[in-house]
């Protein structure tokens, strides 16, 4: 008899959702603070765990984060959501501090080329850094996630050594961060180089402390997100309504849209704690912000006028 | 929650096991059965000039594909789109190797194809008796009859069938459709004689779990050897789909080039799964396919000039250097 599943899958996979920072960030139209708030406003209504509402970085380098404290002052923070900002080093770190942060985030790569020409510094130096913060962070008991970008691959290096990821990300664990997010930065990774990179990771560090982030660049995320969750992974980073196009690929896509991820969570049966159809009203507005299309399907299928809006819900 | 430990896996055992389904390994070859010049095209508003059919077979026959669906043998009222088949089976250039089924949804179609060259036809039933209703007009059982004299009639002249099942996994009208249905269906066409039955998820509603349940009951009554999944992308699933269909012993996957053809059934909405990201995947994970994907990606940008639309390939658009 052949079983229908012999991987388990997790009960529960929590969403961090990075729309309002690296999808805007990404995107090329400037966003007014306001509408930005009442983004990640509505995002709170939709059972989305983790936000990641901005950057405190200098606003020189990332023009459309420039108001991250606005942003960060006026959103109506609810009790079941954390509010994760990114912070590049202390100077960072304090601004986000003194804004109300109670969550921060710091980036490292798995690339040393991606490194330097990302952030002007070796990886080491980059970890030297994120130490300062992470320590501080640790003293007044604000939780610290990681990010490893081009677990899958580099723009400039080509592909990576999975034991090079597992590396930079057991250096990320054991200094303190909570979480490490593997992210597929230009989305060329396929379940085959992602289950390799996870064999790696989790020798180093256990599956219920790493997330993945998966681009769509190549249509390759969510069979990336199946593979990972197969692997015992439950955090998953999307982006609402597939917001932030790759900067190395020209009017390519970037992050996975949250609604698809959803879709699929929802109809294998794995519970979120999301309201779909919040998600999507939540992406219709921003993309009429921003007045582009939405690169989520589900959100394409489910749009006026479509009878799959008057289908029979087989999946919510 | 039992995580998967891969303890005492050597590097290159490591790949067989992501794969491993009741031991099962991934297969190391795929067949891709590309379906843009047929069921994408049909699906297209644009009518598309006979040369232009012809050129993009061509091409795609180029791109090392082992199954392109050259036409379709409906009454051109219907399709208007496949009114040319006629010409377009006689104006390809046949590659050796390669097949090129057409559809016959009748008796008459069938005579057609074969008095036009058509070495092999393919057939269509749904696995939702309303969508039967509302697609050809008549019951599942009507149509499976209508079938019995096309496999009877194909097996005579030396003609492989096809068999194809919609709605696999969700129906526009019905909603849920049992695995079961899908099963007996397939089951059917297969004693008819079809050589390999392609499951469809018509307005891609499916997902990994309900593709995994569907998968385990029809290999129940057809050898998965004999199975194909055809997943549409509407909801961004397929390639997951296609995945776990991979994972429970499926080799043949049918996509279109460039992804085209529409919903139908959703305006602006993304139908047919790209051969590109399938074929990305496919290689990503070591899969042989026999498949150039330059080539191939040729093909789709030639197709989306002529048609004068964006492809719907995500390998194609960040390839894409404009």
């Amino acid at each position: 008899v052949l079983l229908a599943l012999t991987h388990e899958y997790p009960e529960y996979v929590k969403i961090v959702e990075v729309g309002p920072r690296d999808g805007l960030q990404n995107e090329k139209e400037m966003v007014p603070t306001g509408v930005k708030i009442q983004l990640i406003d509505m995002l709170s209504e939709t059972g989305l765990p983790v936000i990641e509402a901005t950057s405190f970085v200098s606003s020189k380098w990332v023009p459309q984060m420039a108001d991250h404290t606005e942003v960060l002052q006026a959103i109506h923070r609810s009790s079941h959501v954390r509010y994760p900002v990114l912070t590049p080093n202390m100077h960072g770190f304090q601004d986000a501090v003194a804004a109300g942060a109670t969550e921060v985030a710091v980036f490292g790569s798995a690339s040393e080329t991606f490194s330097r020409k990302n952030i002007n510094c070796s990886i080491d130096e980059s970890i030297l850094r994120f130490e300062e913060v992470i320590c501080t962070a640790k003293q007044r008991q604000i939780p610290v996630r990681g990010y490893v970008s081009c677990a899958l691959g580099c723009p400039y290096e080509g592909p990576i050594e999975s034991t090079k990821v597992a590396e930079v990300v057991k250096r990320l664990y054991e200094l303190g961060c909570y979480e490490v997010s593997l992210g597929d930065t230009i989305g060329v990774g396929t379940p085959g180089s992602m289950a390799k990179m996870l064999h790696s990771v989790k020798k180093e560090v256990p599956s219920s402390a790493l997330a993945v982030h998966c681009h769509d660049t190549y249509g390759q995320a969510l069979a990336n997100i199946l593979t990972a969750l197969q692997m015992g992974i439950c955090t998953v980073d999307s982006s609402v309504a597939g917001l932030g196009g790759c900067p190395y690929a020209q009017g390519a896509s970037g992050n996975v849209s949250t609604e698809d991820v959803l879709y699929m969570l929802h109809g294998m049966g794995i519970k979120t704690g999301v309201d779909l159809s919040k998600v999507i009203e939540a992406g219709d507005f921003i993309c009429k912000a921003l007045n582009r299309k939405t690169n989520s399907k589900v959100a394409q299928a489910r749009g006026d006028n479509s009878m799959h809006c008057r289908m029979k819900k087989i999946n919510t | 929650v039992r995580v998967f430990s891969f303890f005492n896996v050597s590097p290159v055992q490591w790949l067989v096991q992501v794969g491993a389904s009741a031991g099962k390994a991934l297969p190391q070859r795929v067949k891709i059965v590309e379906v843009g010049p047929r069921d994408g095209l049909q699906n297209e508003k644009t009518l598309v000039p006979t040369e232009v059919k012809i050129h993009l077979i061509d091409m795609l026959s180029e791109a090392g594909l082992p199954v392109i669906e050259a036409t379709s043998f409906v009454s051109p009222e219907w399709v208007p789109q496949m009114a040319d088949q006629v010409e377009v089976m006689k104006g390809i250039n046949r590659r050796p190797g390669v097949s090129y089924p057409v559809l016959t949804p009748n008796l008459k179609g069938f005579q057609a194809a074969v008095k036009a060259g058509a070495a092999e036809v393919a057939i269509f039933g749904a696995a939702s008796e309303l969508f039967s209703k509302k697609n050809i007009n008549c019951s599942v059982d009507e149509s499976l009859q209508r079938f019995e004299e096309v496999t009877k009639a194909a097996k005579e002249a030396g003609v492989r069938v096809r068999g194809y099942v919609s709605c696999v996994l969700g129906c526009p009208y019905e909603g849920q459709v049992s695995p079961d249905k899908v099963a007996q269906v397939a089951k059917r066409l297969y004693s008819m004689g079809c050589y390999e039955i392609s499951l469809g998820d018509t307005i891609g509603v499916g997902t990994p779990g309900g593709m995994a349940e569907l998968l385990e009951a029809v290999s129940r009554e057809v050898p998965v050897d004999a199975l194909a999944v055809h997943c549409h992308d509407t909801y961004g699933q397929a390639l997951a789909n296609i995945l776990i269909a991979l994972q429970m012993g499926i080799s043949v996957v049918d996509s279109s080039v460039a992804g085209l053809g529409g919903c139908p059934y959703a305006q602006g909405a993304s139908g047919n799964v790209a051969t590109e990201d399938v074929v990305y995947m496919l290689h990503g994970l070591g899969i042989q396919t026999g498949v150039d994907l330059p080539k191939l990606m040729d093909a789709g940008a030639f197709i989306c000039r002529s048609l004068n639309r964006k492809t719907s390939s995500k390998v194609a658009q960040a390839t894409c250097k404009l």
